[in-house]
């Protein structure tokens, strides 16, 4: 087999597994957006504060250490002793699951029938808080996250494509990881938003507020329930991004990234938000393999908009969102 | 669902009416300046059909937003089974058994017919989510008994030619149908109705009126029904109220309701010499 077959293979399975990574953040947008919506501006933030609190909870942190210390001229910043992940994450769920209830509190309430627009401008005021916070809370240094995942090359994967190909692929074993946790993160969203009453009841809400409200449903539980969900979902791109690449403040823009999938997978479905990643992922690490040679590199950068754009002129509905039918 | 209290009256057609079922007390709802009720008082009783009639307006959809929970009046109150409702959000009122439609459709547009109606048998739904979600056990019963009544409330409506079609793409009188099943896939003990005619041709109108009595003749179902079309609420009603600018103008059976002089000067006009 040529190596540039090979090469490109590889590239396209790199692709996959980096796919799979935009589309774990993709899904906390489309939960949010099914549900109520609204564009939810802050879900890229959302993954931070949830990667934060949980490096902040397992190494003992004292949340606003530096805003204690500053007031009370003390000098105090652990507790002393460090949390198990197996307690951590719970402890970051209930958090996640405190500032969804919050949300609800203090924002959406107040919100409700109000044109899209001005919900989506609200969630980028949530945006700019909730990384405010996540600064105050834990300090801005970059933290190194470890919840047990292995990293570094697949031994497996190298071995079995040498064995196949006579030229291991590199696999890096995290990438494995958080295909197997997209997968069972997707199979229970769809099966609790296609055949469970709350599924249905957010379905409900999602297309009509004051028809919800007559069949019995009330919106707050609804969108508690919705920003909870989102908040799981962004704890767990946190914690594989994290363990990626560090828990640090770039890390809110990746959100960014999750756009073009969103416009390729479609808005309100749940498995066109992994598709739509995979696209992308494989996409653009093909073409920066087959047109580096001709127009550099770098073109990760802007590869995912472009192919976006030629989207949006073909199927502005993504690839499983619900086409808008419009009677005259 | 008919009361045991025996000051309820038989209908010349022989349907027992039983007991007051819901009591409006001197209601007055205002929008700041705009008083849109002004201080009216009736009943409604279990089993009948109970319409609110009325000039473009009047405040009939205001008076039917106070019943389900959407507006709440300044003053006055509602008892509801012989109790003083609280304040209630529309959903809590929903799940005291009070359906309603509404006069500019109000479906859930992506999804379809079946679905829904289906969204009518939330509140039947009991197990937990982790069991519907892996259709478990009692979960997997409770779904095929709530498609059961939602098939029975689709035979009954006829539109199973329609049940996996989006509603989007059904024209106004099959909506206004939808909307109807909807509610009454919920089984409910008053069935609140704005409108459910307007709109519609002469054939939907009697196919409407139909469904309308035999939901009260075969579920007993009380139905608290607005309507514009006179000879349609004449034809339908056991007892009528009268609004005109926010005040009760008239209430009782259609023929008092249509020899009282007010109620004819606000239909009519009134010369003035």
């Amino acid at each position: 087999m040529p190596d540039t077959l090979l090469f490109a293979m590889e590239a396209a399975l790199n692709g996959l597994t980096a796919g799979i990574m935009y589309a774990l953040v993709a899904l906390g947008f489309v939960l949010i957006f099914k549900a109520s919506g609204i564009f939810n501006f802050s879900q890229g933030v959302m993954a931070l504060f949830a990667a934060l609190t949980l490096v902040g909870f397992q190494n003992g942190q004292i949340p606003f250490a530096h805003l204690i210390n500053a007031v009370l001229g003390t000098r105090i910043h652990y507790f002393g002793w460090n949390m198990p992940t197996l307690l951590a994450i719970p402890a970051t769920v209930a958090v996640m699951i405190l500032f969804a209830w919050l949300v609800e509190r203090i924002v959406l309430k107040h919100l409700v029938n109000q044109e899209p627009i001005i919900l989506f401008m609200a969630t980028i005021g949530l945006a700019y808080f909730l990384e405010g916070l996540g600064d105050l809370m834990w300090g801005a240094e970059v933290k190194r996250l470890d919840v047990g995942i292995p990293q570094g090359m697949s031994g497996a994967v190298d071995d079995l494509t040498f064995g196949w190909f006579g030229y291991g692929f590199y696999l890096d074993t995290l990438d494995l990881y958080a295909l197997g946790i997209a997968a069972v993160l997707v199979t229970v969203l769809v099966l609790f938003s296609q055949f469970t009453k709350e599924g249905r009841a957010l379905r409900a809400v999602a297309d009509d507020h004051q028809a919800a409200l007559s069949v019995g449903i009330s919106l707050r539980f609804i969108w508690v329930l919705t920003w909870s969900i989102a908040g799981i979902v962004a704890l767990v791109a946190g914690i594989m991004w994290g363990a990626k690449s560090g828990v640090q403040f770039s890390l809110s823009l990746i959100a960014l990234k999750a756009l073009p999938v969103l416009i390729l997978g479609g808005f309100t479905s749940i498995p066109g938000a992994i598709v739509g990643g995979l696209i992308i992922g494989v996409g653009e690490k093909l073409f920066d393999f087959f047109m580096q040679p001709f127009i550099g590199g770098a073109t990760e950068n802007w590869f995912a908009y472009m192919l976006a754009l030629a989207f949006l002129l073909f199927r502005p509905q993504g690839l499983f969102g619900e086409k808008i039918i419009e009677r005259v | 669902m008919l009361d045991t209290q025996d000051d309820g009256y038989m209908t010349a057609d022989g349907r027992k009416i039983g007991g007051v079922a819901m009591e409006m007390k001197n209601i007055t709802l205002r929008f700041g300046g705009v008083v849109a009720i002004k201080d009216i008082s009736f009943d409604i009783r279990w089993g009948e059909i109970r319409a609110i009639i009325g000039p473009n307006g009047a405040g009939k959809s205001s008076m039917l937003n106070v019943i389900s929970g959407f507006y709440h009046p300044q003053e006055g109150d509602v008892f509801y089974k012989g109790f003083k409702r609280p304040r209630m959000r529309p959903y809590q009122v929903a799940q005291q058994g009070i359906a309603r439609t509404f006069q500019n459709i109000a479906l859930f547009e992506g999804m379809s017919v079946l679905d829904n109606i289906m969204t009518g048998r939330l509140n039947h739904m009991n197990a937990g989510f982790l069991k519907q979600a892996l259709w478990w056990g009692p979960a997997a019963r409770e779904e095929e008994e709530n498609r059961a009544k939602v098939e029975k409330v689709i035979d009954f409506l006829e539109i199973q030619h329609i049940r996996k079609t989006p509603v989007a793409r059904l024209p106004y009188g099959l909506k206004k149908r939808v909307e109807l099943a909807r509610a009454l896939a919920a089984e409910p003990e008053i069935l609140l109705l704005d409108e459910p005619m307007a709109g519609m041709n002469v054939e939907e109108k009697e196919d409407m009126c139909r469904f309308v009595l035999d939901v009260n003749d075969e579920f007993g179902t009380t139905i608290v029904l607005i309507e514009h079309d006179m000879g349609v609420v004449m034809d339908l009603s056991d007892r009528v109220v009268v609004m005109d600018y926010g005040k009760k103008i008239g209430d009782g059976t259609p023929d008092e309701v249509r020899n009282n002089q007010e109620v004819i000067n606000a239909y009519l006009g009134v010369a003035h010499d």
